[in-house]
């Protein structure tokens, strides 16, 4: 399937679940599944960089965070609507991305994952002293009152557009895994030193790939203020988005763009119906205990068991 | 022959539509009252919101017992929101939409507060809260009502009596040191006494912030005697509160009035810790033993809560947020009661123009859904010997300072010289 | 503010102090990372793991918390030996090490972050121990015990593994395989038993440190996280591979919150110290003693 075809269809599949959604009477689905579609734009945007690519980024949270804030300074400076956030979001993030890579993908991958880490964490102490946008006390934004397109409540807007950027994520993460730069990402996941001799760019696709993954993550936080209608630094920042990020695509697979989405899906919803039915501490428990045992018995996620079982089948 | 059989068969017919409708009446008085809220019970606050826990269920039990409310028993439906605001929009959509409670309450903080605000404002949903620092200032919704007693203005109210208490001091203080944790109430905190620093005309020699995780607060001590302040304001959490009375201690901080806002000492947990190193530091308490002929009812809660809390480990002495969690079901109570019904529209009225009579004195509320009047009690640690807890439970361990109504004592200045 | 002789002594003192608890915690790293290659993101995990068992023992029994880690920590050493086995023989044999390691290692973290609420909750921890209100007051500079204690113990540690890896045999092993392990494999020794040892040394160390963080300050079983960064700084900026490295990066850093947090803003210290690492990044990946 040629990449329009794809991206067309897409798209078409996120309006129609949008549109048909709707008639679900009970608004707690919406709430649930905005924050499922949430991990799946996080998951396919840092697999971009680490499952094609091949290098660990820590710092998910950091460029989640970028894309909540710059909404946020956007709606404290212009009163600017939800468009004009997720757009700005996206790009600061991305750029974050850029200056990040510059920085450290002259190193090993190891050094880049370090050097996440420690720009959430700068990141982190910024927003804190920042108060133009809420600092430690954090930030309201409030929900419009009017709801466009005549959607009877905010929510079933955010899950809409939610929808819409994941079905968007998807497509980048395929056309790019698809594409002569996905070669050159392969060959430099797969060993930098032969690839860089065979002359891939190996810089310049790194980059860019930081770039990509970088933005996508902010898309995902841009619509998080509007969700909660307070964001404050330590639940923007938090561990767990990090650490989702790299949990869902491993689970589901890391080669290809269905991955993260299966890995998303899945566990997603696991701690979603965790969090209302057993709930507390064990849906940490689950994402650790899920992490370890696929990274150990099954390293290529669930896509890989699919595979495998497509390949015995066609033997 | 025919007129007998029609009355009585009238009178069958009747009989049945009589035990009939009796039937239906009791099974729709039987049904439950079910509340619904999100709880604290993992994350960072996760001590109090179990120990919040504890007294509503208390509460639950206690007025099951009397027949429950309008005849209904109260059920709780409640979810673990991990004191994350992510969590919130999912619970109280799935409480209010799937699970179908006839009510809801907060979490506990402005964390988890806030989030659900949006969702309260849509459905013109009765919200009352637990000890969230002036989340209302933002969404100005006229149902929203706050069981923390720092008054209509809570920031600045949180920290009245320190104030007071300070310029009570004679001669008057000339320079103020303020300093907190990067974190949501520290912040407001520490914005109100700026604000009460210059009404009072006391010079801002100090005002900064540290880092929540940070390790060692002696530089912090350091520092700030460098400026010689006369008064020292702190707003902290549980664990920045012992790391700066522990450096105060070290470093030998001297200055006249030492504390304020410090989260953390009002718990079983930071009281036995630092024992004596509590004496002299001016705190914020919302209950104490020496208070106890003020409210009555109170020890008997607080007799119950502390048999429950060393089953279920959490803080046994219950100071804090119990009788606060308790005393907000028991104005629902009051309110659901009174306005025979769940109608939100009535219940905010009549909670608006009403005051309650709990566990923690009179509530009532102002405009903003606070409490019309502040009574933070502001008080002084003294006489604390040793590590042991049972102390704690007598009275003699603390004065308190205001508000006026409940003071036993006055400041002994300076703090480093009146630390026993 | 006045900067007086004091303040400034005392920031000096501060930081170095500091620096030394730094120093336990990141030596462990400094070996499993720097030599071992192994980027054992669990460490914190394990240092808080050290923090509770000294808890336990010392709320018990009333037992000092750093004797009591010093006794526990064979049961780290075999911890840690074990767990470089399963690392091992699911990544590193089969070549993924970096990609897949490094999820395992997280998710480990998460496990013992989680497993520690499950048992003992969210409160926070403290030690009583007998030194911890006391300072010695040497003029004008304060030395509070809670943090001596721990510097000097700390000392004695990262002094002693510096000289286990320079005199032993064993010890000049671990630094050969981190040189050349074919080489090591070609004078028979197995390479994979040496990282084992070395492993199992470094999660001893964390166990230790967890005492020392105990003492130092109240504990949760979240704050891990918080020093996920800090311990891989000191590493990166000292330098991988050199336990003295690690010893000055530990320093610096401790330095450079101290001061920043004395004469600029606590606020700011955490962002100094990445900062650095940061800059260390940019311009001098080996760090300041590295090869």
């Amino acid at each position: 399937m040629s990449n329009t075809v794809f991206a067309a269809v897409m798209m078409a599949v996120g309006i129609a679940l949008a549109a048909v959604t709707q008639l679900i009477p009970n608004e707690y689905f919406f709430s649930a599944a905005y924050t499922v579609l949430l991990f799946v734009i996080l998951a396919t945007a840092w697999n971009i960089l680490g499952g094609y690519t091949g290098y660990v980024n820590f710092g998910s949270a950091a460029f989640f965070a970028i894309g909540a804030y710059t909404t946020v300074f956007f709606y404290n400076a212009f009163k600017a609507p939800l468009l004009v956030g997720i757009v700005a979001g996206t790009l600061v993030a991305g750029l974050a991305g850029l200056g990040l890579g510059y920085l450290t993908l002259r190193l090993r991958g190891v050094f880049f994952a370090i050097a996440s880490l420690a720009l959430a964490v700068v990141l982190f102490i910024f927003v804190v002293n920042w108060d133009y946008v809420g600092g430690a006390r954090g930030a309201y934004v409030l929900q419009p009152k009017e709801v466009p397109f005549g959607l009877p409540r905010y929510i079933h807007l955010l899950y809409a557009v939610q929808l819409v950027m994941a079905a968007f994520a998807l497509v980048v993460a395929r056309v790019i895994e698809k594409s002569t730069l996905g070669r050159g990402l392969a060959a430099i996941r797969d060993d930098e030193l032969a690839a860089e001799c065979s002359g891939v760019p190996t810089l310049r696709l790194k980059i860019f790939s930081t770039m990509a993954s970088c933005a996508l993550m902010g898309m995902a936080g841009t619509t998080f203020p509007y969700y909660l209608s307070y964001i404050e630094p330590s639940s923007a920042f938090s561990l767990s988005y990090a650490v989702n990020s790299i949990a869902m695509p491993l689970i589901g697979g890391m080669m290809s763009w269905v991955g993260p989405l299966i890995g998303a899906v899945l566990l997603g919803s696991v701690q979603q119906l965790v969090q209302v039915t057993v709930s507390s501490a064990w849906n940490l428990l689950i994402v650790g205990v899920l992490l370890v045992l696929f990274v150990t018995l099954a390293p290529n996620g669930i896509m890989g068991w699919v595979d495998a079982w497509r390949r015995r089948k066609g033997r | 022959m025919l007129g007998n059989s029609v009355l009585t068969n009238t009178r069958r017919v009747l009989g049945a539509l009589f035990i009939g409708l009796a039937l239906t009446g009791t099974a729709l008085a039987q049904q439950p009252l079910k509340i619904g809220f999100g709880m604290s019970l993992t994350g960072p606050l996760a001590g109090n919101g179990k120990a919040a826990l504890i007294a509503m269920e208390i509460w639950r039990d206690d007025v099951n017992a009397k027949g429950g409310i309008l005849g209904r028993k109260v059920e709780f439906v409640y979810y673990d929101d991990q004191t994350s605001p992510a969590t919130v929009p999912s619970i109280y959509t799935k409480l209010l939409d799937v699970d179908r409670v006839d009510l809801v309450v907060s979490g506990y903080g402005t964390n988890v507060i806030a989030p659900a605000m949006p969702i309260m404002m849509q459905r013109n949903l009765t919200f009352m809260t637990l000890f969230g620092l002036n989340v209302n200032s933002k969404f100005n919704y006229d149902r929203y009502f706050q069981i923390m007693p720092a008054g209509p203005n809570p920031a600045v109210g949180w920290s009245q009596g320190f104030f007071d208490a300070a310029m009570g001091m004679s001669p008057k203080p000339k320079t103020i040191a303020l300093v907190g944790a990067d974190a949501e109430y520290p912040a407001m905190a520490l914005e109100g006494a700026r604000e009460h620093a210059k009404k009072t005309g006391l010079k801002i020699v100090y005002d900064k912030t540290y880092p929540p995780n940070t390790v060692d607060y002696s530089p912090i001590v350091r520092a700030i005697q460098a400026t010689n302040p006369e008064v020292v304001f702190v707003a902290s959490y549980p664990p920045d509160s012992a790391g700066m009375v522990r450096a105060a201690n070290e470093v030998g901080l001297k200055t006249r009035m030492f504390g304020g806002g410090l989260v953390g000492p009002q718990f079983a947990a930071l009281k036995t810790q630092l024992g004596p190193l509590l004496n002299g530091v001016v705190n914020y308490e919302f209950y104490a033993p020496d208070l106890g002929g003020k409210f009555p009812f109170l020890e008997q809660f607080l007799a119950k809560y502390q048999a429950r809390a060393i089953v279920e480990k959490v803080d046994p002495l219950g100071f804090y947020l119990p009788p606060y969690a308790y005393a907000m079901m028991q104005v629902l109570d009051q309110a659901i009661t009174a306005t025979k019904g769940l109608d939100q529209a009535k219940l905010a009225e009549y909670m608006h123009k009403n005051t309650f009579d709990t566990y923690v004195g009179k509530v009532g509320f102002a405009k903003n859904g606070e409490w019309a009047a502040p009574r933070v009690m502001m008080t002084q640690y003294h006489g604390i010997v040793g590590n042991d807890v049972e102390q704690f439970k007598k009275p003699g361990r603390l004065t308190v300072l205001s508000p006026k109504e409940y003071k036993t004592g006055d400041l002994k200045a300076p703090y480093h010289e009146n630390k026993k | 503010m006045e900067v007086s002789g004091a303040l400034l002594a005392n920031a000096v003192i501060a930081g170095l102090l500091l620096g030394g608890f730094y120093a336990a915690m990141s030596v462990g790293i400094s070996i499993s990372f720097g030599m071992l290659d192994v980027v054992n993101i669990a460490h914190p995990g394990f240092i808080i793991l050290g923090s509770y068992i000294a808890y336990i023992v010392n709320d018990r029994f009333g037992l000092d918390p750093i004797v009591v880690s010093v006794a526990v920590s064979p049961l780290f050493f075999l911890l840690g030996a074990a767990l470089y086995r399963v690392y091992y023989y699911c990544f590193e044999r089969r070549g993924q090490e970096s990609l897949r390691g490094l999820a395992f290692f997280f998710g480990i973290l998460f496990i013992t972050e989680v497993a520690l609420v499950l048992i003992f909750g969210v409160d926070y921890r403290m030690v009583s121990s007998r030194y911890g209100d006391v300072t010695w007051r040497l003029g004008p500079v304060d030395f509070p015990m809670r943090l001596v204690v721990p510097f000097l113990v700390s000392m004695v540690m990262v002094i002693g593994i510096q000289l286990f890896l320079t005199h032993t045999f064993f010890g000049r092993a671990v630094l050969a395989v981190a040189q050349d392990q074919l080489a090591l494999r070609l004078m028979g020794v197995n390479p994979v038993r040496v990282k084992e040892l070395a492993f199992a040394i470094s999660i001893a160390s964390a166990g230790v440190a967890g005492s020392f963080l105990i003492v130092i300050q109240p504990v949760q079983p979240a704050i891990g996280r918080e020093f996920i960064g800090l311990v891989f700084a000191v590493c990166v900026l000292g330098g991988m591979g050199s336990i003295w490295g690690t010893l000055l990066g530990a320093f610096v850093l401790g330095l450079a919150e101290s001061f920043t947090s004395t004469f600029f803003g606590p606020s700011w210290a955490p962002a100094v110290s990445f900062g650095l690492l940061l800059a260390t990044l940019a311009f001098r990946p080996a760090g300041l003693l590295g090869r």
